[in-house]
């Protein structure tokens, strides 16, 4: 297989940038279901494992100065938009260094300097944050473009349909992407939305909506190129679905018995999104194993490095529980 | 003589002097244009009740009609802020707060916090409340008590129009989510505002009228009914000193405790239900804080704990009137010194 798709605009760096970004998010979200399993993470965890080539395949469009609005399966779309992944690591173990102090937590982690207005921990929150981001794009006339990330299970919230109908109406540079991992929660997408194509609500909101394959790096780097030029040029808001698999449970402890046997396995086996960059990039001639290799080993330190450091990094102070509520008192 | 104009004349020419003064203001709500897409005038209505008339031609692309969709548009109003506007929505009222609260409360209040202080989210919620037009229980509650409830939120509840125009162009210049509320039944009512912009700081609360008998803190609509019985009981001898906290979140609870330390007797009145009301949480204030200069137990005037009636005639007996505060007063007066 030589011909890649999209992979004719990628750079070599680009395309290192694109793989290092999904193996960051792997082995961040690999990491944590070890160390969630020692007891040593407090709260809530929803891993992205599987999912990394979408969060991947946007970002490689957006500037520091657009925005997303991500869900409470977060991290992903936030070591994609570029949050410092140690000060992530730091936040989710809670501790005073972390990217928003420990206040947040894996479902709350947001760096607006970056563009990332938080993962969320309401299903369906994110898309009328976003609605506001683009109407500020608009009305201040940058080329800003904003983009919501929603689960199947969010795109059954009447925030997602509202957002969509306003975001027409409005005619505004957003993107809305439905990460289609089959299930809310553990109740499966074949029922939740009848197991149509999510992709055609857009047609009841007057957008383009398109299907792609959410493990395939290089079918988002297009689809997510082509509707975030066309919000950048004031052509409105799409809406894209990307099918996908998420590797772990709905949240760390999810015994998972709603799946099917080896369902997961199979995934890992035949679609799983690093693989298969791996094989299109290399086959083609665009860039060499070893050079992924190096990747894979410096991801490896760094993760290592941030749960080491996390772990003993200190907890916030105890005057830090009532600051931060107001931006004047 | 000082220019008179109404609380929502008030209200309009804040809007339109920091929409001048500052051009990331922003103003969007149903039919807040009032026409966008119809074949007639663009801007027929300017809010449902005409607040934002005549904006909308001023500020070509700054005054917005939304779908009827609050969740999508409050929630824009809280992304739009963290990004560069500073917007002010418009929830037509505030008893629709139960379709677009999550925006509100699990959003917009939140960012600062959760994010490690981190986030500015200045945004204004313009919000109608309360009893008074026989509009029946979907559309005549007074719900700051659950808005101040929250942290993180700002609750503004002016009671006339000299302060309905400085605590808005605050809440606009302010850098946290205001919410704005506006009593439907004060919108007509006609007072002195200078013309120009001026500001009145958020969480000071005012003396609206000086006695040392019994102190009186009342909430936005109240404070008249409170001002009509101290006139009354005035000619039985009792003077009332009224407070007016003017904004509920912050609440200035100084100024209240002064008061209550100078007359040792305090009646709030509240539109709002009684439980968990605003008039609860002063008097639990002042009973933990000014317990020793208490010379009888504080009285609550409030609503009853019922959803507002649409029949006139119970609609009258629902929201407090100037009897009732006097009857309260009377009473705290009345009760002897405590041992």
């Amino acid at each position: 297989m030589t011909e890649v798709a999209g992979a004719k605009e990628l750079s070599r760096e680009q395309l290192l940038d694109a793989y290092r970004t999904m193996r960051t998010i792997r082995e961040f979200e690999e990491r944590l279901h070890t160390e969630f399993a020692t007891g040593d993470i407090p709260g809530f965890v929803h891993l992205y494992a599987g999912e990394e080539a979408i969060a991947a395949g946007f970002m490689v469009h957006l500037d520091e100065d657009d925005y997303i609005a991500s869900t409470h399966r977060g991290h992903g779309h936030a070591i994609a938009k570029g949050c410092d992944p140690k000060q992530m690591m730091f936040e989710i173990y809670g501790k005073q260094d972390g990217l928003c102090h420990g206040k947040g937590g894996s479902m709350h982690i947001a760096d607006l300097d970056k563009g990332m207005l938080g993962a969320n921990g309401i299903v369906g929150g994110g898309p009328p944050l976003v609605c506001g981001v683009g109407l500020s794009a608009k009305t201040r006339g940058t080329k800003q473009v904003a983009v919501s990330f929603t689960g199947d299970g969010g795109a059954n919230q009447g925030t997602f349909l509202e957002s969509l109908n306003l975001a027409s109406v409005w005619e505004l540079p957003c993107v809305f992407v439905v990460e289609n991992n089959g299930y809310a929660e553990a109740t499966a997408q074949a029922f939740s939305c009848k197991g149509i194509d999510i992709a055609k609500r857009a047609d009841g909101f007057s957008m383009p909506g398109v299907v792609v394959d959410g493990h395939d790096f290089f079918a988002v780097y297009e689809a997510a190129g082509e509707a975030i030029r066309r919000a950048r040029e004031g052509g409105g808001p799409s809406l894209i679905e990307c099918k996908v698999n998420r590797y772990y449970g709905h949240f760390e402890g999810d015994a998972q018995t709603y799946r099917a046997e080896n369902e997961v396995e199979n995934v890992r086996n035949e679609k799983d999104c690093l693989m298969l960059f791996r094989r299109r990039v290399t086959s083609a001639g665009l860039v060499e194993d070893e050079e992924l290799d190096r990747i894979d080993e410096d991801v490896k330190s760094l993760i290592d490095e941030s749960v080491r450091e996390a772990k003993e990094a200190p907890e916030p102070s105890s005057d830090k529980l009532i600051t931060d509520v107001y931006a004047s008192y | 003589m000082a220019r008179k104009i109404t609380y929502m004349q008030a209200i309009n020419e804040a809007l339109d002097q920091e929409m001048e003064r500052d051009e990331t203001v922003v103003v969007f709500g149903e039919d807040n244009a009032g026409g966008a897409g119809s074949p007639g005038e663009d801007d027929a209505w300017g809010g449902v009740m005409g607040v934002t008339k005549g904006l909308y031609g001023k500020y070509p692309g700054r005054v917005l009609d939304t779908p009827i969709s609050e969740s999508a548009f409050i929630g824009a109003a809280a992304g739009a802020a963290c990004s560069g506007l500073r917007p002010v929505a418009e929830l037509m009222f505030v008893d629709f707060f139960g379709v677009c609260m999550d925006q509100i409360y699990n959003q917009a209040a939140k960012f600062r916090y959760m994010f490690g202080g981190k986030a500015r989210t200045p945004m204004v919620i313009r919000t109608m409340y309360g009893a008074g037009i026989r509009a029946a229980s979907q559309h005549s509650q007074c719900l700051y008590p659950i808005f101040t409830h929250i942290p993180g939120l700002k609750v503004v509840v002016p009671s006339n129009p000299y302060d309905a125009k400085g605590l808005l162009i605050a809440s606009i210049r302010d850098d946290d989510p205001v919410i704005y509320f506006e009593n439907k039944v004060l919108y007509s009512v006609e007072g002195e505002v200078p013309e120009a912009p001026y500001t009145i700081p958020l969480g000071e609360a005012e003396y609206v009228r000086d006695g040392e008998d019994v102190t009186i803190v009342a909430i936005g609509r109240m404070v008249s009914m409170a001002e009509q019985a101290a006139e009354a009981l005035a000619d039985e001898g009792i003077e009332c000193e009224i407070v007016d906290p003017r904004t509920t979140s912050p609440l200035d609870e100084e100024t209240i405790y002064e008061s209550v330390e100078n007359t040792g007797r305090l009646v709030v009145v509240d539109e709002a239900n009684p439980r968990c009301s605003l008039a609860a949480d002063i008097v639990a204030r002042v009973a933990e804080n000014c317990f020793e200069d208490l010379k009888a137990a504080p009285k609550m005037v409030t609503a009853p704990h019922t959803p507002p009636p649409f029949s006139p005639t119970l609609e009258d007996l629902y929201v407090p009137d100037p009897e009732r505060v006097a009857a309260a007063v009377r009473e705290v007066a009345g009760a002897g010194a405590r041992a």
